[in-house]
């Protein structure tokens, strides 16, 4: 059937076309092998017989014009033969828009030094960017220092109860098996030598000063800090912050200085409850496992471990919450204006406040035992 | 008395000049429309007129102010002076409709909660919704809904000037209509001046009495709808030539 669409013959240097049936863009194809196989270059005349062509789309119009084209660059006159009106529509809307229209233009691959060029300068401009966020905090700081009318409490409140009171549970239960599964290991090698008593020496040190403020610090930055970024991301795509600027309210003062404010008070808090629950896991396996008594637990406890490493992991929140609330923040700030970026950007708020926090941890590392303490 | 005056804006984004020098001048109790084909920075020039867009250079006064080079507090005062309505409302989603209109009127005032209340209910009645929708989240209303609360928003502090970013689009034809009527209502309520973005003709027929038409990075035409079809320009021409009376 397919074969049956063009009918070639040929008469001394003319050609005669005879296309039949539906020409559409299923079959324009077959077409194209069969045209493709002719040589033209003898030709000095066409004719286009489309008399016999049923219905005709605009693809196969496409392809008809182009056969055109291909003649009239090699000088080849052409005489077209149609009696329908469609037919002939079709063609001269396509021969009119084609005229006109430019080239589409294909955005022209990167080499792997252009694109590495341009992730570089794009990691400047975020790092930048980034500066800009925490120039214009710094700024809204200052302005809230100017006048205690200015603190909206009201708004930081709401961030300390939904990002610390309802974050208790989770944080109680973490830092509790962090404190059981630490004590349990070392039981273990503790007991071979028989020094289960230092059991609460390794115990109040280790918890006190780093794991309790880190674990704190990591399941709030994937609870909070993805929130910030999600929440922020979605009122920029909605144009929730436009429409606050518009009125005059300042989203640096309404939605970000309560926020970092509300998780600077409530990380300590977080970390002390930690402390806590963390000291519990490891009291239980002594007391099960090592037959160390809860009195005789707080007994050594009071005598072998300093009040500093209390004190060292709690100054240790503020700075991690800042962190983890201004990269939640920045992060949602970025979002464009699509939905892939809310998700893009949540990732990596969640991704780099984690990193920050470690970083930040082992800054205090170095610096707290150069000092000495 | 013009109280917008747009001096030889520039737009430049990335490498792409969006505006290449708009000169315009909005007068006292005008409804004004900015008009063009799509892409042609209509909503820019809007956004750059509410300070939430930098142009690249020129100068923008509305109210007397050269908002190129204003200060914090006189911005802030400026802020107070205009209403925006957003395409899609941009109503804070966390807040009730009647929370949203009496937001600004929370922050900037000192009125109590009974007046704040009833310059609200008024509001919502203004632009014709029922005192029963204000306790509605923004998630649980329609778009024209969402739109009125939107300018009831806008409105809330009576401000002299009033921004609308494409009002009519998205709504049904006969909340279109509506919502124009609404538009010449409030004008001659209110003594607003009106700056409108649209696409609607039946809406910028009804409403419009001067317009700009950006086109090709410059104004193509400006004045009233009468003179606009004298003008050669191809959009102008595809747009109000063949008097497209709906």
């Amino acid at each position: 059937m397919h074969s049956s669409l063009l009918a070639l013959s040929f008469s001394d240097k003319k050609l005669f076309m005879n296309f039949s049936g539906e020409l559409n863009l299923y079959t324009v194809n077959t077409l194209k092998r069969q045209i493709d196989t002719l040589s033209i270059t003898i030709l000095d005349e066409v004719d286009i017989n489309l008399t016999a062509v049923t219905s005709m789309d605009t693809a196969a119009a496409i392809y008809i014009n182009n056969i055109y084209r291909m003649f009239e660059k090699k000088n080849i006159r052409i005489n077209t033969i149609s009696d329908s009106q469609d037919i002939d529509d079709t063609l001269q809307l396509i021969r009119s828009q084609s005229l006109q229209s430019d080239p589409l233009i294909q955005p022209s691959k990167d080499t792997f030094l252009q694109s590495l060029g341009k992730s570089v300068y794009n990691n400047y401009l975020g790092l930048l960017s980034f500066l800009n966020f925490l120039g214009h905090l710094f700024a809204t700081k200052l302005y809230y220092l100017k006048s205690f009318k200015n603190i909206r409490f009201k708004e930081i409140a709401y961030e300390i109860n939904d990002s610390g009171v309802r974050a208790l549970g989770i944080i109680s239960i973490t830092s509790f098996l962090i404190g059981l599964v630490v004590a349990y290991q070392s039981a273990f090698q503790l007991k071979i030598y028989g020094a289960n008593i230092f059991l609460v020496d390794m115990l109040g040190i280790s918890i006190l000063r780093e794991l309790a403020p880190l674990i704190t610090a990591i399941v709030i930055a994937g609870r909070s800090g993805s929130a910030f970024t999600a929440q922020i991301g979605a009122m920029k795509i909605t144009e929730e912050l436009d429409a606050m600027r518009t009125m005059g309210f300042d989203p640096y003062i309404f939605l970000v200085m309560p926020r970092i404010i509300a998780l600077m008070i409530v990380l300590p808090l977080l970390i002390f409850v930690a402390d806590i629950m963390g000291i519990l896991g490891g009291m239980l396996v002594a007391n099960v496992d090592l037959q160390i008594t809860p009195s005789l637990f707080l007994d050594r406890f009071v005598e072998v471990v300093a009040v500093k490493h209390f004190f060292i992991g709690m100054i240790k929140g503020p700075f991690f919450a800042f962190l983890i609330a201004s990269i939640g923040i920045y992060r949602g700030l970025m979002v464009k204006n699509d939905t892939q970026s809310i998700g893009f950007n949540t990732t990596k708020s969640v991704v780099e406040a984690i990193f920050a926090v470690i970083v930040c941890d082992a800054l205090f590392s170095i610096v707290l035992t150069n000092l000495g303490i | 008395m013009s109280i917008i005056e747009v001096k030889n804006v520039q737009t430049i984004f990335d490498n792409r000049i969006i505006h290449d020098g708009l000169n315009l001048h909005i007068n006292q109790g005008e409804i004004y429309g900015l008009l063009g084909p799509s892409g042609c920075g209509k909503t820019t020039l809007l956004r750059e007129m509410v300070m939430l867009q930098k142009m690249h250079s020129g100068s923008i006064n509305i109210l007397e102010h050269d908002i190129a080079n204003i200060s914090h507090q006189n911005a802030q005062l400026l802020r107070r002076e205009w209403g925006v309505l957003f395409q899609a409302g941009a109503l804070f989603s966390s807040l009730t409709i009647a929370e949203n209109i009496a937001l600004p009127l929370i922050e900037y005032s000192d009125l109590s909660p009974e007046m704040i209340d009833e310059i609200v209910r008024f509001k919502i009645n203004l632009v014709g919704l029922k005192s029963a929708d204000a306790s509605l989240y923004p998630s649980q209303i329609s778009g024209g809904m969402k739109k009125k609360s939107a300018l009831a928003r806008a409105l809330a502090m009576d401000p002299k000037l009033l921004f609308l970013d494409e009002p009519t689009s998205g709504l049904d034809p006969i909340s279109a209509r509506d919502f124009d009527a609404l538009i010449l209502k409030l004008r001659d309520l209110l003594g607003l001046t009106i700056v409108m973005v649209s696409h609607d003709l039946q809406s910028i027929y009804d409403t419009l009495d001067r317009v700009a038409i950006i086109d090709n990075k410059k104004i193509a035409f400006e004045g009233t709808l009468d003179e606009v079809t004298s003008v050669k320009s191809e959009f102008i021409q595809t747009f109000f030539g063949e008097k497209r009376v709906v």
